[in-house]
């Protein structure tokens, strides 16, 4: 069994896909040790899409497995940010030269 | 005058005491916040109800009074003497405007309206503004950091919990919080996930979100609500007010208008509760009482809304506080309000004539009933007559009133006499809840000013002589008030320097009230100030001294049918005594007759009936269990005609601690007396106080006992005297 995984996720982040994107997640937290999160394409995020990765982050940690989110969508980051979830995720968040103005 | 103008008149007097009792309180110690805004009240309703009346003079003059007391409120202006003067006198303004209304004129004249001016000037300088009319509206200033931005005290609290359904339902609830950011600032946000379960049973579909919020913002409580109005039905929603709005709501509390209003409707007006959080609460407040009813234990009364609110963090503490003082303080007020009716005095005096021609009716039915003989008759007249006498009393208790009201007028003379003449005195008034006919409370205060004016003026000394008499600096001026045998006594003692009996005569040979070398008790002597144009004052003040007071004093009194005494010891002070009776309309009396005619005297007055012993025809006073007790007989007194009776009865009566016999022919018991009073041609009358009317239809007069026993104590006196002088005689 690998033990880690790059899971890239490239839909929306939002209510539409939340039940094809848990099964994702669960699918891949059930089968790797560590998984990369890789949610720069995520154009679009809402409040059950934060959720779910709320979610993700505690069965990941519940099952002792970890969930790394490795990029951030301007999105993502905003809203993390908004919610003042940063330091629960404890992800290295990069901020890009050009965000940086 | 329309009616809405004769309340106001009358309402407004009420405040304007209210306002000047307030002040005066405040002048003498340091008021409380709840007594100035007492007061502050009290000016604001007579302004607005002068808004309501369309008085334009009163309504401006009082809007700047009102400016002037409101910054006493917010503590923008501190208290002291010259401002507590400086208002008296606006109110004393206030007074005159008010008689200027009640007088009908349109408009104050021109003198009236200089003293208003004056008055307006000096309340301008206070209120900081130029010109009147202005009044300062301060608004907080922001405190800013020096490091830019808006320094942050305090915040509002918004705790959200969403609904499972609320994605479903097609609303996202980052989306509110990012409209709630739109409305101010979100300083802090904590989200929480604490609902959402692990595994399977994790429904993404579902929310689990909730979120605690620390938010900075101007807009209300009700704007923030609607930021979730479309999912109020579906989430928990808890924003608890910021501290310093707190205060504000304390405020816009204090500031509703006393109606009644319940704490829920309170709150929600104040803006410190939105309608559906109340709703919430009450739906919670109905539930638990519902489910202690359920669980078959005894009914418990629901838990008041205020705790509830309280434990939904929906509103602190202090706030539900505020409100049920508030509300139990209007409760109060409408309670004592409840309590009283305004009837118009007419009606009652109306009432009053009523039942003295029920009384008159009902002697005349008893009378005819006992000629009849019919025992069931007789029987069913007498309930009826206790009846009356029961309507009676009843009727007459409508027309007392406490003497209080008028003797806490002269606080306020206190007050502005000491301050003019540089005197210290205290005033102490006990007995104020006595009672006594409105009509006679009315008619006492005049003479009552005279004698505290004197009492300040002329009896208690400047505070350098009190000192050097060994006295203490402040001097001491008693109202006191108490019922005595059927009348009320009033006294106006003071601690001053008493009067002087020397001067009093010397005063009063020179005005040739008496003649040089006239020998006079101490007590005639000093009777004598109450002779007409007598005054010892040195100098004419403005208070007194103009020699018009007591003699009128007196005058008003006895149209009272009642006395004034004076008793004084030099050094020690000097009080005076008023006695009067206690009503003027009906009274118990006791008939009896004298040959053919009825006299009525005065039951209060009668101490015990006795017979008069042969032996003692030749003088008019007998031996009374070891007590000289002199007597009058009225047969001889009024002349009257007709055939001694074999045996004849005194009434020994009582008055002002002096007693006295009057010998009458029969006794024929109590009677129930309207006093009507004699013409003006009889006023000279003596010995005869009014009359009455019988059941027979017959009159009876009704007997002065006052001056009866004046009379015959006179009589007594001038006799030892002269048997005094025999026996000088005999003895040289």
């Amino acid at each position: 069994m690998a033990t880690q995984q790059c899971l890239a996720i490239n839909d929306d982040l939002t209510i539409y896909n939340a039940q094809t994107l848990k099964q994702k997640l669960v699918g891949a937290i059930n089968k790797y040790k560590l998984i990369e999160l890789d949610l720069s394409q995520v154009s679009q995020i809402d409040s059950a899409g934060l959720q779910l990765l709320i979610f993700a982050k505690r069965e990941s940690t519940r099952l002792n497995k970890e969930i790394r989110i490795v990029a951030h969508s301007k999105a993502v980051q905003e809203t993390i940010d908004f919610c003042n979830l940063a330091t629960d995720f404890g992800d290295p968040v990069i901020i890009t030269a050009s965000e940086n103005h | 005058m329309d009616e809405l103008t004769g309340a106001f008149i009358q309402e407004g007097r009420e405040q304007l005491a209210e306002m000047e009792q307030g002040l005066l309180k405040l002048e003498q110690s340091p008021g409380t916040d709840e007594e100035i805004n007492a007061i502050f009240r009290a000016a604001h309703t007579i302004k607005g109800a002068s808004g309501v009346i369309e008085c334009p003079y009163i309504g401006s003059f009082m809007h700047l009074v009102e400016n002037i007391l409101d910054r006493l409120r917010t503590g923008d202006l501190s208290l002291n003497g010259d401002l507590v003067g400086l208002l008296l006198r606006c109110c004393d303004h206030l007074g005159v405007l008010i008689d200027v209304l009640a007088s009908g004129a349109a408009n104050p004249n021109d003198q009236q309206k200089n003293t208003g001016d004056a008055l307006l000037d000096e309340l301008a300088e206070y209120n900081g503004s130029p010109k009147p009319g202005n009044s300062v509206v301060e608004h907080e200033a922001e405190v800013e950091s020096s490091g830019g931005g808006v320094f942050i005290t305090d915040s509002w609290h918004i705790s959200v919990r969403f609904g499972l359904n609320v994605l479903r339902g097609g609303m996202d609830p980052l989306s509110f919080l990012r409209y709630l950011a739109s409305l101010g600032e979100i300083l802090h946000i904590t989200t929480l996930a604490d609902a959402m379960p692990a595994g399977d049973e994790m429904d993404p579909e579902s929310c689990y979100l909730g979120f605690e919020i620390r938010f900075q913002s101007r807009a209300s409580k009700n704007d923030i609500e609607r930021v979730f109005e479309f999912v109020r039905d579906e989430c928990e929603l808890r924003i608890l007010p910021p501290n310093s709005k707190v205060g504000e709501y304390l405020q816009l509390i204090e500031d509703l208008p006393e109606d009644s209003m319940r704490i829920g409707e309170m709150l929600v007006r104040c803006g410190a509760l939105t309608q559906s959080e109340l709703d919430e609460g009450l739906v919670d407040q109905m539930k638990s009482s519902q489910a202690s009813m359920r669980e078959g234990e005894e009914a418990l009364p629901p838990p008041p809304l205020g705790e509830i609110l309280v434990e939904h963090k929906v509103v602190q503490k202090e706030v539900v506080e505020a409100a049920i003082s508030k509300q139990s303080k209007v409760n109060e007020k409408k309670t004592v309000d409840a309590r009283l009716i305004r009837v118009q005095a007419d009606k009652l005096d109306q009432l009053i004539n009523l039942v003295g021609e029920l009384v008159i009716a009902g002697a005349s039915a008893n009378l005819q009933a006992q000629k009849t003989g019919i025992s069931d008759l007789m029987e069913s007249t007498s309930v009826l007559s206790r009846l009356v006498e029961d309507i009676r009393d009843s009727a007459l208790q409508l027309r007392m009133v406490q003497i209080g009201e008028t003797f806490s007028r002269f606080n306020r003379v206190v007050r502005d006499v000491t301050k003019e003449l540089g005197k210290e005195i205290e005033l102490v008034i006990t007995g104020a809840d006595t009672e006594l006919d409105k009509t006679v409370v009315e008619k006492i205060g005049d003479p009552l000013m005279h004698l505290v004016r004197n009492a300040i003026d002329h009896g208690i000394e400047a505070a350098d002589v009190r000192e050097a008499h060994g006295k203490s600096r402040q001097g001491r001026l008693e109202l006191n008030s108490f019922h005595d045998s059927g009348s009320i006594v009033i006294e106006v003692r003071d601690d001053g320097g008493g009067i002087n009996r020397e001067k009093v005569l010397k005063k009063a040979i020179e005005r040739g009230l008496v003649q040089p070398g006239q020998s006079l008790t101490d007590q005639e002597t000093l009777n004598l100030i109450f002779e007409p144009g007598f005054s010892t004052a040195d100098q004419v003040t403005s208070l007194s001294g103009r020699g018009v007071g007591m003699d009128v004093v007196r005058r008003n009194i006895q149209s009272l049918r009642g006395t004034v005494d004076v008793v004084s010891h030099e050094g020690e002070g000097s009080t005076f005594t008023i006695r009067l009776p206690l009503t003027l309309a009906i009274i118990d009396g006791f008939l009896v007759s004298v040959g053919k005619a009825a006299y009525v005297i005065p039951l209060d007055m009668v101490i015990e009936c006795i017979e008069l012993k042969e032996n003692t025809n030749d003088r008019d006073y007998l031996n009374l269990r070891g007590e000289v007790l002199p007597f009058v007989r009225l047969r001889q007194m009024f002349e009257i005609e007709g055939e001694v009776p074999p045996r004849e009865n005194i009434v020994v009566v009582q008055y002002a601690g002096q007693k006295a016999g009057i010998v009458v022919d029969e006794l024929l018991g109590e009677f129930q007396t309207v006093i009507k009073p004699l013409s003006s041609i009889f006023r000279h009358l003596r010995g005869i106080g009014g009359s009455t009317i019988l059941g027979s239809g017959d009159v009876a007069l009704i007997l002065d006992v006052q001056s009866l026993v004046q009379h015959s104590a006179r009589i007594e006196e001038r006799e030892m005297g002269t048997s005094a002088l025999l026996r000088a005689a005999a003895q040289n």
